[in-house]
């Protein structure tokens, strides 16, 4: 999500926001309640939570409209009114919804928004932030309490999200708030932070502090002993005209703040997230506990992130250089071996295009056990997926020898050995450099994955970018993404030049 | 020449049967082609000529029967050697279009190991032989005529100076002047190096005038055997009198089968 501090945003989500994002439209003329949630659980939870609220004080007609993506989607439909209200964040309001623009206190915010005939209510009570953790091992082996203590410890190997890279209230401002030097940080996927901590690929991470992970993997939180960590306090966000229209609901919203806590937010979602229950179950199990409310604070606002571009792409071209080799030295033989028995060619084929079909956060999640983090097992995954492309068009090369060819080479007297490296591999080779230039093109676009398990490369900036909704940071690394795939290309054009005999680039003769 | 000849090979075969799909596409009795004779193959398309040529150079295997050549079973461990012992040409794309015209006719002398020497001496042997310009060998197949391409495949037939010839209507795609001046060049290198020679063809003239000794064939099998003229004078069946007239020999002037 953009400075939401959450996750989980698929490409249809953006490019809905995009389309969404400048045209508010006038309220409808509608009659009953609808309350929006963010595409992730914990926005499911409260926003249920508060439907079965108004449900339960009888208000006619109440709706969960869930999965609205990100922040952009789901504010712009309040403003359109097709969503009354939804939960949202104080910091997340500060930063995307009002950029920064004017004092981000609670009574600031609540002035300029009510100027767009929106709300905002108390806080609910916990604040869903920023923080570092550690497993208990990490913590009782450096002894870790709070953040301030990692830096007697550069030794230590963090494993950041893009998004927290990137964001100035992240990992920027946080070293210069702490004086902190780390020399091994790495760019991470979330999700699959969790797993490299617990295998103790990684010392230290950042999570959300209602993240059900934590009490999963009785993770130490590191305390932020010089505050730095702005406030993430829940609040609604709701049309003022519901005041009018149904003052219930409005009541029902105000008697839910200050009511849940971190404990029993990190409950509810781990009631979903780990116990696979249905929000609705994690909603009335959230209503029936009641905690003292938060207190607000605003966020620290710092410069965005300027990535070495250089930096990125010449990581991200060794990345695509030394995977596709290797995809090329085993890629051929195993062409050749598949073109010599119509058994063994559909065993490898078909071993070659099922790798082509793993997802490829499946396929990371997978490498992280046996490889680790960092460049390894991002050079595996771009292997096997460059494999298919090389494979398949070394064996249609060589068994696609025009007939008159194949006959000639097999009844002339040569050996096998003579007939595939003096016949049917050269003859072949226009195929086998169609499919390494599309491995190479193809993997020029694949590595930016490789930033998911802290590879770098060009994949950096893009997550970064891609997470926290800013154009800028995802074209330093899509565009020299799409010059070096252009290049790559013009690359090997060249190559052909060496590769592929002179007699088969000649101009098709008259006969 | 006669000192250089090497040892002569006959190629035998008998019953083989070949069979496509449960379709019988060959089935000889007996056939043999006596070391350093020549024989034209001749026969309606589809009758099964270049199924029996590629038996013989071991590009297929029979359902039945045993094709010898020099005495040798044609078997999966002697094959390479009999190759080597054999010149296959075919009909046209024969040549492989990323060796220039030398590396085609040097090809399997280079995968043998035979010094540069050797094999330039030789090469410059052929091309006497098969009078093809030197310059020519440094071109690709693309870039030279159809004509000449067939000589080079010739030549690279020779290269080995196998016992045995194989030709699968060699001259058939070029046009007739070219074909003519070719017709005259295989019978005289047929001639001067007498080895023994299948020659495939669907021209009764060019059979005539290449080879003193005519196989007639239809449907898979051998129906008769001999000169020209015992063909024209005492057709076995209907069908040579029929496979003759339609070729209108007869009536053409200069026809004078040797
Ligand atoms: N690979 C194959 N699979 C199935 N049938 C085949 C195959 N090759 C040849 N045939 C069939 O076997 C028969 C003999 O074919 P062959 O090529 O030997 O004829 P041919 O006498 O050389 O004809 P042409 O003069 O047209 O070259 C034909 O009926 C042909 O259709
Ligand atoms: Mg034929």
């Amino acid at each position: 999500m953009t400075l939401t501090p959450r996750r989980h945003l698929t490409v249809a989500c953006i490019l809905t926001a995009f389309c969404l994002g400048s045209t508010p439209a006038p309220a409808l003329a509608r009659t009953g309640v609808v309350v929006g949630s963010k595409a992730f659980p914990e926005s499911w939870v409260l926003a249920e939570a508060l439907a079965r609220v108004l449900r339960s004080e009888g208000v006619p007609r109440v709706e969960h409209r869930n999965n609205l993506g990100g922040t952009e989607i789901v504010y712009q439909a309040l403003r359109a009114g097709d969503v009354d209200a939804y939960p949202e964040y104080t910091g997340t309001i500060a930063q995307v919804i009002l950029h920064r623009s004017v004092s981000t206190s609670l009574s600031g915010m609540r002035r300029v928004l009510s100027r767009e005939g929106i709300g905002v209510s108390d806080p609910l009570g916990f604040n869903d932030s920023y923080a570092l953790a550690v497993t208990k091992n990490v913590r009782e082996r450096y002894r870790l309490e709070s953040i301030s203590d990692l830096a007697r410890h550069p030794e230590l190997k963090l494993g950041l999200t893009h998004e927290f890279l990137g964001r100035p209230d992240g990992w920027p401002g946080l070293v210069r708030h702490y004086g902190l030097s780390m020399p091994h940080v790495l760019g991470i996927q979330h999700e699959l932070a969790y797993t490299a901590l617990e295998r103790g690929r990684i010392d230290v991470t950042d999570i959300y502090t209602t993240d059900a992970e934590i009490e999963r993997l009785r993770l130490h939180v590191l305390r932020d002993d010089r505050g730095f960590f702005p406030r993430y306090d829940a609040v609604w966000l709701y049309r003022l005209d519901l005041g009018r229209r149904e003052p219930r609901a409005v009541r029902a919203m105000h008697r839910l703040t200050g009511r849940i806590d971190e404990a029993a937010m990190i409950r509810a979602n781990a009631r979903v997230v780990l116990g696979h229950r249905s929000y609705g179950e994690a909603a009335d199990s959230l209503l029936a506990e009641t905690l003292p409310s938060g207190q607000e604070r605003t966020p620290a606002a710092t410069n965005t992130l300027w990535g070495g571009i250089l930096r990125n792409t010449g990581r991200h071209l060794s990345l695509v250089l030394i995977s596709l080799l290797l995809a090329v030295l085993a890629g051929i033989p195993l062409g050749v071996l598949a073109a010599r028995s119509p058994w063994l060619g559909s065993a490898i084929l078909s071993v070659t295009g099922l790798l082509q079909t793993i997802p490829s956060l499946a396929l990371l999640a997978a490498l992280i056990p046996l490889f680790g983090i960092g460049a390894v097992p991002a050079l595996i995954a771009l292997f096997l997926y460059s494999l298919l492309p090389i494979v398949r068009n070394t064996y249609v090369g060589l068994t696609t020898l025009p007939g008159p060819l194949a006959e000639a080479a097999d009844a002339i007297g040569l050996s096998p050995r003579a007939q595939l490296l003096r016949v049917r591999l050269p003859m072949a080779s226009p195929a086998i450099m169609a499919g390494i230039k599309t491995s190479a093109v193809i993997n020029v676009g694949t590595a930016t994955l490789a930033a998911l398990i802290g590879a770098g490369g060009l994949g950096e900036p893009i997550l970064s970018g891609i997470q926290l909704r800013q154009g800028s940071l995802i074209l330093q690394g899509a565009v020299p993404a799409a010059l070096l795939a252009l290049l790559v290309q013009r690359a090997f054009d060249l190559v052909d030049r060496v590769a592929i005999p002179r007699g088969l680039r000649l101009p098709p003769s008259p006969r | 020449m006669g000192a250089r000849l090497p040892a002569a090979a006959g190629i035998d075969l008998q019953d083989v049967q070949k069979i496509y799909d449960g379709v019988k596409a060959l089935d000889i009795a007996l056939l043999r082609v006596e070391p350093r004779s020549t024989l034209a193959l001749i026969g309606p398309s589809g009758c099964g000529k270049s199924t029996l040529l590629r038996l013989v150079v071991g590009l297929l295997t029979p359902e039945r029967g045993s094709i010898r050549i020099a005495g040798t079973p044609m078997r999966p461990e002697t094959r390479l050697e009999l190759q080597r012992r054999m010149g296959y040409v075919i009909q046209e794309g024969g040549l492989f279009p990323h060796l220039t015209a030398a590396e085609n006719v040097a090809l399997v002398a280079r995968d043998l190991g035979w010094p540069d020497a050797r094999i330039g001496a030789r090469i410059q042997e052929l091309l006497e032989l098969t009078q093809i310009p030197r310059e020519l060998l440094d071109r690709f197949p693309a870039q030279i005529s159809g004509g000449q391409r067939q000589r080079v495949a010739l030549m690279r037939a020779l290269m080995l100076d196998p016992e045995v010839l194989l030709l699968d209507e060699p001259l058939s795609s070029l046009d007739p002047m070219i074909r003519s001046d070719l017709q005259r060049d295989l019978k005289q290198v047929f001639g001067r190096l007498r080895k023994t020679v299948l020659f495939v063809t669907h021209d009764m003239a060019e059979a005539a005038f290449i080879s003193g000794e005519i196989a007639i064939m239809n449907r898979g099998t051998i129906l008769q055997r001999g000169s020209f003229q015992e063909l024209v004078r005492n057709p076995a069946t209907p069908f040579v009198t029929e496979f003759i007239r339609a070729q209108r020999l007869l009536d053409a002037p200069n026809l004078t089968p040797t």
